[in-house]
């Protein structure tokens, strides 16, 4: 049974009112801007996203895609504009409803179960039940008393998914989860984000696998050099690019 | 004066067939410095772990004067210690001064800082690297706190065995506040000091052999720390 978001971790940063009356989505980023050290890194970037489908967060390397899906987690503060979960701009109890899982996987130096159970504890949902379904959802339950960090990039990526899918996020965001992983974990990750966003989880994935996008995405954002290129639909962006800068990437113009 | 030779046999005589007199000072020593060690950890390692973690006016001072404390000479340590706790000082009406007690709060004084600077260091390097993802995940600071000291553990048990060495070996500290009664406040340090200079050399050799034994021990528990620590990477 699920507690009330209210009852976990006293001490935080705020403390949650009952699980979510107002519903994240849509997200309106209006006119965000990030400057770092008198660098525009990220430029006026407008954008909506209505609820439902996965966006895929596509663009060269540089263009600002994992600042951005900071940006719309809260863990920066943009220098101008807004971003709005559901008409609400993004705070402590929005973020709480969210689950960033972070290019470079950070996992606790304990084992794999633990890793789990510290999620699961701060959110109030501890049980050996729990975490052994969602090990087991990962391919990781014969592994769960190995210190996570000596898994393998793929198993630890894995494990930094479900423990993102511990806290029941209602807005899962990835950041190249699957860079320079093996095939066989790609193919993990990429099934178990499709069964979360068949559950109801908004999916927001960055990558620049061109493959990874078409097989995942219903919608792509597509930046470049801080800048919001384009929003379309997948089929759209893919059959008829309509920036150049868009285009040149699908062809293979812009190197990586 | 003995033959050094026959210093040494005699020493090992003494340690080997348990002599009462080098128990009741080694128990002593031992007895002080984990006490100290104790108290020294309870102040220095929440005091590290705020120094880590917290932001606040006034910090990079407090980092300057705890890693500057770090070094204090024992001596010092031990006179400022004898003046607060001498009839006239502030801490006079505990009539504390030459008792176990007031060599305890010496070494505290002595070891605290270190378990505070070297914490301070190892939770803070810790708390970078999980700094965004706790953010992320909206831990409440009790919780990240406890979390770095958990996962710091074996490092942070290292750090109290270099405390508990600093403390079992220093001799100024105890010996201006202890005073090195027999039977009350001898220590193996004062005891290795006072009978080297009586020129009774076999307890003080016997003391110094058990000393020894005493880092050496400490060392390896250091090092079969960080081999474990590094084995499960749990470091
Ligand atoms: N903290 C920072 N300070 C200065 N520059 C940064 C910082 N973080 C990122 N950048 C720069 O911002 C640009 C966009 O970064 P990023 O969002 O990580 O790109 P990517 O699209 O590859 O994820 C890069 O040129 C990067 O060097
Ligand atoms: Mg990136």
């Amino acid at each position: 049974m699920r507690k009330p978001i209210a009852a976990m971790g006293s001490g935080g940063e705020s403390v949650a009112p009952e699980r979510s009356p107002q519903p994240l989505l849509p997200l309106q980023a209006a006119g965000v801007t990030l400057d770092i050290a008198g660098q525009r890194l990220v430029d006026d970037v407008s954008f909506t996203l209505q609820p439902g489908s996965r966006t895929v967060v596509m663009g060269p390397n540089g263009a600002g895609k994992s600042l951005l899906l900071r940006l719309l987690h809260g863990l920066l503060e943009p220098s101008a504009g807004q971003i709005r979960w559901g008409g609400v701009p993004v705070n402590p109890d929005v973020r709480r409803r969210q689950a960033l899982v972070f290019q470079r996987p950070v996992l606790l130096r304990r084992s794999v179960a633990a890793n789990i159970d510290f999620v699961l504890r701060l959110r109030g949902t501890e049980g050996r039940q729990q975490r052994d379904e969602i090990l087991e959802r990962v391919g990781l339950l014969e592994r769960m008393r190995q210190p996570a960090r000596l898994l393998s990039g793929g198993e630890q990526q894995r494990l930094a998914l479900a423990r993102a899918l511990a806290t029941r996020p209602e807005v899962l965001l990835l950041d190249e989860p699957t860079a320079s992983l093996d095939p066989a974990s790609v193919q993990t990750i990429e099934t178990i984000v499709t069964a979360a966003h068949a559950e109801g989880i908004h999916i927001i994935f960055v990558t620049h696998d061109i493959g990874q996008a078409r097989r995942l995405g219903d919608e792509v954002v597509f930046l470049h050099g801080g800048r919001l290129c384009e929003q379309a639909p997948a089929r759209d962006f893919f059959n008829r690019p309509a920036s150049q800068a868009a285009q040149a990437y699908l062809d293979g113009r812009i190197v990586l | 004066m003995q033959d050094f030779a026959e210093s040494i046999r005699v020493a090992f005589h003494l340690v080997v067939s348990a002599d009462a007199d080098l128990l009741e000072i080694i128990g002593l020593s031992l007895r002080v410095s984990l006490s100290a060690l104790v108290v020294a950890c309870l102040i220095g390692l929440p005091l590290g772990a705020l120094l880590a973690i917290r932001r606040f006016p006034g910090r990079g001072v407090a980092l300057v004067v705890v890693n500057s404390l770090m070094g204090l000479p024992p001596v010092v340590v031990g006179l400022i210690a004898y003046l607060s706790l001498s009839r006239a000082g502030p801490l006079g009406w505990l009539e504390l001064l030459y008792t176990p007690t007031a060599m305890i709060i010496a070494q505290t004084v002595l070891v605290a800082p270190i378990v505070a600077a070297l914490s301070r260091q190892l939770l803070e390097d810790l708390h970078k690297e999980y700094a965004e993802q706790f953010r992320s995940l909206c831990v409440p600071q009790r919780t990240a706190i406890a979390a770095l000291i958990w996962d710091g553990r074996y490092s942070l048990l290292t750090v109290a065995l270099a405390g508990f060495g600093r403390a079992i070996a220093e001799v100024g500290a105890v010996i201006i506040v202890g005073g090195n009664i027999d039977h009350l406040t001898r220590v193996m340090t004062t005891a290795i000091a006072l009978e080297t200079s009586k020129g009774d050399l076999p307890l003080a050799l016997a003391l110094g052999m058990v000393l020894l034994v005493i880092a050496l021990v400490v060392n390896a528990l250091v090092m079969a720390l960080r081999t474990t620590a590094e084995r499960y990477a749990y470091a």
